[in-house]
């Protein structure tokens, strides 16, 4: 038997990583070397974002995926005409809780998504990836 | 937290222990965020006190942990109600026909089991979505086609037990007629397999339907005596290469032989799913048609057939068109389309065909964009696209409702299921979703869905309250036809069941025989089709 979903942590071994940083972070405090905490610290949000990219992938952009046959991508083309990119990979006024409520809550005809669809914990990570350019500024729009 | 109906709180606080022991803590779900997930997110009951809720959700991994759920729902009569990816939006979605159910989600349960290129069949569990499917064949280079319906996030095994159906060829569209074999969870906890599935290591299970015996498959579609948790499916070997062609013909009264020729033309498998439309109207055309034929449809009894042809020939348009769809070798296309071509021009004068391009498989990414992926076995989403936020549709609905009746395969039910819906939108006060340019789906291989889309709305009642007894209305209104519904959401199922009262309705009849004699407790998916278990029967008028 083979298993197919949650494909993207399939043979990458990003659950041993993550393992293997948090132990890596708790020694350097132990060891009172705060300095590689970032570094480390920048390695796990590349975990992070790696499995948001992921799962966004694999949930998100069958509609919100570039290109024409992607409902969602025209639907926020059609909404913002301009102002915000239709892509919500190339959005940079988004939040994590904004990017929360919709998948949570549905918008117009997206239905919202169950727990074992898009687990809390993926749905941490496709927050922070969608968010990993996020350029705060006042006035944002921030509705996805 | 709410309890399930007749249940008390002592047995439902023992009965959560023991569903947490069965699947695990975080795979029970309680609080009210997290069963709010289950609601019919197009549900056209929305927030008014009748919408169908649930009182918590299980997520099973294997189908001993949904039979150890099963033994105690059936232990505290606890009514169950099971999902595969709960994606059956417009048909109800992932919520149950009785409140206060507990959903058995069977997402976790995504494991393809196999897949044969060579006798061309697969095994799947409820959760594996069409694009798990897919991705599994692809990444292993198999050499089979999926056919799957228009939004790729649903289930093979979910869409089949609806009657669900697809784009491609022949009865593969017709997704339960292509199932071979099924594992099923019973109300008492009981595993069973069908089929050549009965037979200990058997070897073709999902390659010969029936084994032995009688036949019980098709109990478990539409129906509610068990959870099914694994089923065959049979595949089309992958075809070398696709083209289509649209046939056009002139006069309005040619969609008859039109339609029979087409019949005749895939019923000897020569080409795929049909797909009908009027070059005056529908997809494809936007705007009003001019202000002196809009006066010609709203005079009594409508345009005569000449006016209507005239009407074709001012736009230089024909009157029915269908794209033909054929799949094989290049020299099969060729020689079906050829074919195709001499009895159309032996049988329906004036006809023509507009070629598309010869496809090769695999496509390169220029073909994949423009091609109709379901067309070719590949799952998306662009469905939705037609419900979205466009140009043309700035304010979209949040969601919406499928009438689905069948209707025969002929041009002559065509234009009376036209004329009578379009009557019965005028008696009951509402613009007419039908024209006289409508065509039916063609999913279906051996008849006609004459489907329609309500609109919901999550924050207008009236609407939603509106369409209601509309859409009541029209089964009424089809069944005294002739016509009935294939598929429905929960809070028409017992409407559509009356419509199929044969013999005072023996049919329903039998299955409360069986229901009460699987299920005694009634615990499996009450009210499925309108199917209800004894406790909560009510009076057939």
């Amino acid at each position: 038997m083979k298993l197919v979903g949650r494909w993207w942590t399939v043979g990458r071994g990003s659950s041993l990583a993550s393992v293997a940083a948090a132990v890596w972070v708790a020694l350097l405090y132990i060891a009172g070397v705060p300095a590689y905490v970032e570094v480390t610290s920048a390695r796990q949000n590349d975990a992070t974002l790696q499995k948001g990219n992921g799962a966004y992938q694999y949930w998100c952009a069958t509609c919100h995926g570039r290109g024409p046959g992607h409902p969602g991508t025209v639907a926020l083309t059609a909404k913002y005409k301009g102002a915000l990119p239709g892509l919500l990979e190339e959005r940079t006024d988004l939040t994590p809780q904004t990017v929360r409520f919709a998948v949570r809550r549905g918008t117009s005809i997206m239905p919202f998504f169950r727990k074992t669809e898009v687990s809390d914990a993926d749905l941490d990570a496709i927050a922070q990836y969608l968010t990993r350019r996020a350029v705060p500024r006042a006035g944002q729009l921030n509705q996805p | 937290m709410a309890v399930p109906p007749g249940v008390s709180t002592r047995d439902w606080e023992t009965a959560l222990r023991q569903f947490r022991q069965a699947v695990g803590e975080s795979w029970v779900f309680t609080s009210d965020d997290d069963i709010a997930l289950y609601r019919d997110a197009y549900s056209p009951l929305w927030g008014e006190p009748e919408e169908r809720l649930v009182s918590a959700a299980l997520a099973p991994d294997t189908t001993e942990q949904v039979s150890a759920v099963v033994r105690t729902a059936n232990q505290f009569r606890i009514p169950v109600f099971p999902i595969s990816t709960g994606k059956n939006l417009g048909y109800g979605g992932s919520a149950p026909n009785l409140s206060g159910s507990v959903v058995i989600d069977l997402k976790r349960m995504n494991r393809v089991v196999e897949v044969d290129d060579t006798r061309h069949f697969a095994i799947v569990e409820p959760g594996v979505a069409y694009f798990d499917l897919y991705r599994h064949i692809q990444e292993r280079r198999l050499n089979v086609w999926i056919d799957c319906p228009d939004p790729g996030w649903g289930s093979p095994v979910g869409n089949s037990l609806d009657h669900g159906v697809g784009y491609t060829f022949g009865a593969y569209r017709d997704h339960f007629h292509s199932h071979c074999g099924l594992e099923a969870v019973l109300p008492n906890g009981d595993v069973v397999r069908t089929g050549m599935g009965a037979l200990p290591g058997a070897k073709t299970w999902a390659e010969y339907r029936y084994g032995f015996g009688p036949t019980v498959d098709g109990l478990f579609a539409q129906g509610n005596l068990g959870i099914v948790t694994k089923m065959g499916f049979h595949l089309l070997p992958a075809p070398e290469a696709y083209q289509t062609s649209i046939v056009t013909v002139p006069r309005r009264r040619d969609i008859v032989p039109l339609v029979d020729l087409i019949n005749e033309l895939e019923h000897q498998a020569l080409v795929g799913m049909p797909e009908y439309f009027s070059p005056l109207g529908g997809f494809g055309r936007p705007g009003p048609p001019p202000q002196e034929f809009v006066a010609l449809m709203q005079r009594p009894g409508g345009p005569t057939d000449e006016e209507f042809d005239r009407y074709a020939q001012q736009r230089n348009a024909g009157a029915w068109s269908c794209r033909l769809q054929f799949y094989g070798s290049p020299k099969v296309v060729a020689a079906h389309l050829e074919h195709a071509k001499d009895r159309f021009a032996a049988v329906v004068a004036g006809s023509t065909f507009q070629d598309g391009e010869l496809l090769r498989f695999p496509l390169n990414a220029e073909q994949l964009d423009r091609v109709h992926k379901v067309a070719v076995g590949i799952p998306n989403m662009s469905i939705f696209s037609i419900g979205a936020r466009t140009e043309l549709n700035p304010s979209p609905s949040d969601g919406h409702l499928w009438f689905s009746p069948i209707i025969p395969k002929s041009g002559e039910a065509v234009l009376e299921a036209q004329r009578v819906f379009m009557d019965a939108f005028a008696k009951l006060g509402m613009p007419s979703m039908v024209s006289p340019f409508t065509m039916p789906a063609t999913w279906m291989h051996r008849a006609f869905i004459f489907i329609m889309a309500f609109p919901i709305s999550r924050s207008n009642v009236a609407q939603n309250q509106r369409t209601r007894t509309v859409f009541r209305e029209l089964v009424k209104v089809a069944a005294e036809h002739g016509w009935g519904e294939y598929r429905t959401a929960p809070v028409f199922q017992d409407d559509v069941m009356a419509a199929y009262s044969f013999n005072n309705h023996s049919l329903l009849r039998l299955h409360e025989a069986i229901k009460d004699a699987v299920d005694p407790n009634g615990i499996v998916a009450a009210g499925r089709s309108g199917i209800w278990p004894r406790h909560l029967r009510r009076t057939r008028a």
